[in-house]
C-alpha cells in the first residue's frame, strides 16, 4: 500500500539476544533495538561513537568468528546475532599522578597482569575502533610510555578488549594510565601557558579587562569590529600590528 | 554507505571550484564576513529562534511570562515523576558533604576541587560517569596562553561579541581570566594536548575568534578532558563516590529554605531514595534530546534538560533560554550518521563551505548563530541545498581543502576520529566532502547563577550547560569544555566552603514540589505530563501500542 515513489525500506532479519525482530536495513544496532522496542537505559550513550557505552558482540551462522562493534555505529547485516555487553567489571588502580613516574615500574607495580599477555591478538581483533591493542600492551611490558600513549589514543573505552583477554588484563585502564604518564611527564611543558597564568595572577590584564567590563554596549561593538583578526594562513609566531592589550 | 552515484555526480562540482578556492585561500583571500548589522538581519530571517511558534511563555513559577522554546515549557509545566507526600525524608540512604548532581565534565572538575578542599562528595549521575556532551565536544578548549598575540581581553571581545552583548560580564571575566589556568591543570593531570616538539601548545582559530586559541587533542579533545577526569576522580574512591544510573528528580530544601539533597531513582530497580547533603551542585547539562523544532542533535542520550526542571521547581530564575544553539555542521549522510557533530575544527583548518553548484556562500567562519542561518537560506529560499536519498537537504564541507593547504595526511592525522568513522561507511573524507545541515547542539541558556556558581538558594550551586549568561544568546566554539572546567573547578571550591562554613541543618521538606503543583492547578494546567523527563524514548511507536498491560503484577509490567 506504499505511495507510489516511496520505496519501501527492506527488512533484514537480526536476531538480538537470539530472538528475532525484522528491522529496516538501512539501520544502525542500536536503532534497530529501539525500532524493536527496546528502551535502551545500558548500552547507550553519546549514539556517536566515542563513549564506548555500546560495545556489542556478534555472530552469523555457520559462522566461526566472533564480530565486535559499537551499537551506535555498525549498520544490522542479515541473521547476525548479537548481544551488547554495556558493563564488564574491570580492573582500576589507585595511583597518585603526581608521584608516580614514566617508567616500566609504574607499569609493573599497578598492572603486573600486563606481564601475563599471550600475544594471542585478541585484544587487538576486538577492539571497534581498530587499536592496535597487542602493540601497545607490548609497549607498556617494555615501558614505552610514548607509544603506548600514542597507539592507544583512539580508545573509546568500551571494555570489549577486557572481556575478550584470556590474560585478564584490563587494556583500556593500563592505557589511560601511560597516556596520562606520556602527557604529563614525556611531553614538554608549554612554558607559554606558564607564563601567561603568571601574568594572569599578577593582575596584568585587571584593568583593561574591568574598563572592558563597565564599556557600553556602542563602545563594545566598535572595539569588536575592529578586532585585528589574526589570518588563517598565518604561522605560529604572528603577531599582531596593535600590541596595546598584549 | 557510501555516496551515491547522484551524490558523486554532484562532488564533481566541488572538485570544479577546488583549485581555484585553494589557491585563494593561500593569498588569504577570505570570502567577506559579515557586519553586525548583516548579522543581525540574517538571524532574524532565517535563524530557527525567530521562526513562528519558537517560543512560547512560562505560565508558572518565578519565570512567569518569559517565552522559550515550547518543548522545554513542557517540561516545566509537568507534575513531579513521583509524589512529594510518598517520599519518607527521614529515611536517608546517603549522607555527603557535597552532592554533584551529573557526572559529566563540569560535575566531574567540581568533584576533585571539593574533594581538594577537604569535602566528602557524591556524584549522582543518570547513566554512567563521564556519559555526558563533554565527552563528545571535539573541537577544542579556547584560551589565550600566547601573550606574544593574544590575551584575556581579545578572549573577553570575543566571547562578548559572539554572544551578542547581553553576556554577564563577570561571569566572562571569570571564563577568560581563568582560562588559561584551566589549561595548565589539563596539562598537570596528563590531558594529551596536541602540541609542537618544543612544547608549545597547537592552537587554531574557531567561528568568531580574532586569534587562534583553540586547543585541542587531536578532534577527541572532550573525550581526552573527561576520560582524564574520570581517572584523577577514580583516583580518590573514599572522598568522591559515584552512584551510576541514579539520576536525581527532586532537590530536596530543609526548613531554612536551604538546599540540602535530592531525591534519587534508581534506572534499573525503579526504587526512589533520598540522599542529604551540606550543598549540592547542579551539573545535569544540556537538552538537545529534547528535539527542539523536531531538529536532529549532536547530543548524548540523557541531554534531557533534568536540571533546569529541577532548579526552577525550587525557584531558582532561568535566563537565556530564548535562544537555541544549532551547530551548522552536523552530519546528513550517510543516514547512520545524522545529526552527527562534524567539528568545527575542519572550518577552523580553512574547508569552505559550498551549495549545490560548488559555490561558496558564507564565510566559514562566522559565529555559530550566523554560519547556520545562512545554511538554512541557501538550502530552503535560494533553493541550493544538495538533496540526500532519503529526503533531507545539506551543504558540502569541504575537508580534502585541509590536505591540499597543510600537507597530504592532514585530514588523517587530525581528524582521525571522524576519519576511521566515515571510512566505515566507506567514505574519505580526505578526498570526498561532507554533507551537513544545522543540528540541535547547546542550550544557550539555563539556570541564573553568579560567578562563585551559587544560585538564588543557600546551598544550591551550578555549572556548565546547566547554567546560563556565560555565554549569552551564542556560545562559541571552544568555550563550553572551557566553562564545565572553570565553573565545575569554582562551584565545587565554593559547595566545599559552603558545607563546612555556612551549613545549617534544618528539617528536610518537598514543600516546593507541593507549592509548584498547586501552582500549575491554579494557573489551570491539568496534564498528566511529568518531568524531568530523564531518557528520550526512541522506541517504535507500533510496539507501544501492543504494550498493553493494564497495570503492574509484581515486577512484570
Amino acid at each position: 500500500m506504499e505511495e507510489q515513489g516511496v520505496k519501501k525500506e527492506e527488512l533484514v532479519p537480526i536476531f538480538i539476544m537470539g530472538k528475532r525482530y525484522d528491522v529496516p536495513s538501512s539501520l544502525t544496532i542500536q536503532k534497530a533495538m529501539e525500532y524493536a522496542g527496546y528502551q535502551l537505559i545500558r548500552g547507550c550513550g553519546c549514539r556517536g561513537g566515542i563513549c564506548g557505552a555500546c560495545g556489542t558482540v556478534y555472530r552469523f551462522p555457520g559462522s566461526y568468528k566472533i564480530e565486535v562493534g559499537l551499537a551506535c555505529q555498525t549498520v544490522v547485516q542479515p541473521n547476525m546475532y548479537l548481544a551488547q555487553i554495556p558493563f564488564f567489571p574491570a580492573t582500576k588502580r589507585v595511583y597518585d599522578i603526581e608521584k608516580v613516574k614514566p617508567s616500566i615500574e609504574t607499569i609493573v607495580k599497578y598492572y603486573p597482569e600486563v606481564l601475563r599477555c599471550l600475544q594471542c591478538n585478541t585484544c587487538t581483533k576486538s577492539c571497534p575502533m581498530d587499536i592496535e591493542v597487542m602493540d601497545y600492551i607490548a609497549a607498556a611490558m617494555r615501558g614505552d610510555i610514548a607509544r603506548l600513549a600514542e597507539l592507544s589514543f583512539d580508545c573509546v573505552m568500551c571494555g570489549l578488549c577486557t572481556a575478550r583477554c584470556p590474560a585478564e588484563i584490563c587494556q583500556y585502564n593500563v592505557a589511560i594510565l601511560g597516556r596520562r604518564l606520556y602527557g604529563k611527564y614525556i611531553l614538554p611543558k608549554a612554558e607559554h601557558l606558564t607564563e601567561m597564568v603568571e601574568q594572569v595572577r599578577q593582575g596584568k590584564y585587571e584593568q583593561m579587562l574591568r574598563e572592558l567590563m563597565d564599556t557600553n554596549e556602542e563602545t563594545l561593538k566598535k572595539l569588536y569590529n575592529e578586532r585585528e583578526i589574526e589570518p588563517e594562513q598565518a604561522d605560529e609566531f604572528w603577531e599582531p600590528k596593535d600590541k596595546s592589550f598584549l | 554507505m557510501p555516496y551515491t552515484r547522484e551524490l558523486k555526480e554532484l562532488i564533481r562540482k566541488v572538485e570544479a571550484t577546488r583549485p581555484a578556492r585553494v589557491e585563494r585561500k593561500k593569498r588569504g583571500e577570505e570570502f567577506p564576513l559579515l557586519s553586525l548589522k548583516e548579522r543581525e538581519e540574517r538571524l532574524r530571517k532565517y535563524h530557527p529562534d525567530f521562526v513562528e511558534g519558537a517560543r512560547r511563555e512560562i505560565r508558572v513559577g518565578v519565570n512567569k511570562g518569559y517565552a522559550i522554546s515550547p518543548e522545554i515549557v513542557d517540561l516545566l509545566e509537568a507534575r513531579s515523576r513521583v509524589d512529594p507526600d510518598l517520599i519518607d525524608l527521614t529515611k536517608i540512604a546517603y549522607e555527603t558533604d557535597v552532592l554533584i548532581i551529573g557526572g559529566g565534565g563540569a560535575g566531574t572538575a567540581a568533584a576533585l576541587t571539593a574533594r581538594e578542599r577537604g569535602a566528602k562528595v557524591l556524584i549522582a549521575t543518570k547513566l554512567r560517569h563521564g556519559d555526558a556532551n563533554t565527552m563528545m565536544a571535539e573541537g577544542g578548549i579556547q584560551a589565550a596562553t600566547k601573550g606574544t598575540k593574544d590575551s584575556p581581553y581579545f578572549h573577553y571581545l570575543d566571547v562578548i561579541g559572539g554572544g551578542h552583548f547581553k553576556n554577564d560580564p563577570e561571569l566572562v571575566y571569570t571564563l577568560v581570566t581563568e582560562a588559561p589556568k584551566v589549561i595548565a591543570w589539563l596539562e598537570s593531570l596528563g590531558c594529551m594536548f596536541t602540541k609542537f616538539p618544543d612544547g608549545r601548545l597547537k592552537t587554531l582559530h574557531g567561528g568568531g575568534t580574532c586569534r587562534k586559541r583553540m586547543h585541542y587533542a587531536a578532534d577527541i579533545t572532550g573525550a581526552e578532558i573527561m576520560r582524564t577526569l574520570r581517572d584523577e576522580a577514580r583516583n580518590h574512591p573514599e572522598e568522591i563516590k559515584v552512584l551510576e544510573f541514579s539520576p536525581a528528580v527532586e532537590l530536596i530544601l530543609n526548613e531554612h529554605g536551604h538546599c540540602s539533597g535530592a531525591v534519587l531513582y534508581n534506572l534499573e530497580t525503579e526504587e526512589y531514595f533520598v540522599v542529604k547533603a551540606k550543598a549540592v551542585i547542579m551539573a545535569t547539562g544540556g537538552s538537545g534530546r529534547l528535539h527542539i523544532q523536531g531538529f536532529m542533535t549532536t547530543n548524548h542520550y540523557g541531554a534531557t534538560g533534568d536540571g533546569l526542571v529541577m532548579g526552577y521547581r525550587a525557584g531558582v530564575k532561568l535566563c537565556f533560554l530564548h535562544t537555541v544553539q544549532y551547530h551548522p555542521t552536523g552530519a546528513v549522510f550517510p543516514e547512520q550518521a545524522e545529526g552527527l557533530l562534524i567539528t568545527e575544527k575542519f572550518r577552523g583548518a580553512g574547508a569552505n563551505v559550498l551549495n549545490i553548484d560548488g559555490e561558496q556562500f558564507v564565510n566559514e567562519r562566522e559565529p555559530r548563530d550566523v554560519e547556520s542561518a545562512s545554511f538554512i537560506r541557501e538550502c530552503t529560499e535560494r533553493g541550493k541545498g544538495v538533496p540526500t536519498p532519503t529526503g533531507k537537504v545539506g551543504v558540502w564541507l569541504d575537508s580534502p581543502m585541509i590536505d591540499m593547504l597543510w600537507g597530504e595526511g592532514t585530514v588523517k592525522r587530525e581528524f582521525p576520529g571522524k576519519y576511521i568513522l566515515f571510512k566505515r561507511y566507506g567514505i574519505d573524507i580526505s578526498k570526498e566532502p561532507i554533507l551537513v545541515y544545522p543540528t540541535l547542539h547547546y542550550q544557550n541558556g539555563g539556570l541564573e547563577y553568579n560567578c562563585r556558581c551559587e544560585t538564588s538558594v543557600p546551598g544550591f550551586f551550578a555549572a556548565g550547560e546547566v547554567t546560563g549568561g556565560v555565554h549569552g544568546e551564542n556560545r562559541l566554539m571552544g568555550n563550553s569544555l572551557l566553562d564545565v572546567c572553570v565553573f565545575g573547578r569554582i562551584a565545587g571550591e565554593n559547595a566545599a566552603i559552603y558545607a563546612k562554613e555556612k551549613f545549617k541543618d534544618g528539617k528536610l521538606t518537598l514543600d516546593h514540589v507541593r507549592r509548584y503543583h498547586r501552582e500549575l492547578e491554579e494557573a489551570g494546567i491539568v496534564t498528566d505530563r511529568v518531568a524531568p523527563m530523564l531518557l528520550p524514548d526512541y522506541t517504535n511507536p507500533k510496539v507501544r501500542e501492543r504494550q498493553l498491560t493494564t497495570h503492574y503484577l509484581g515486577t512484570l509490567r
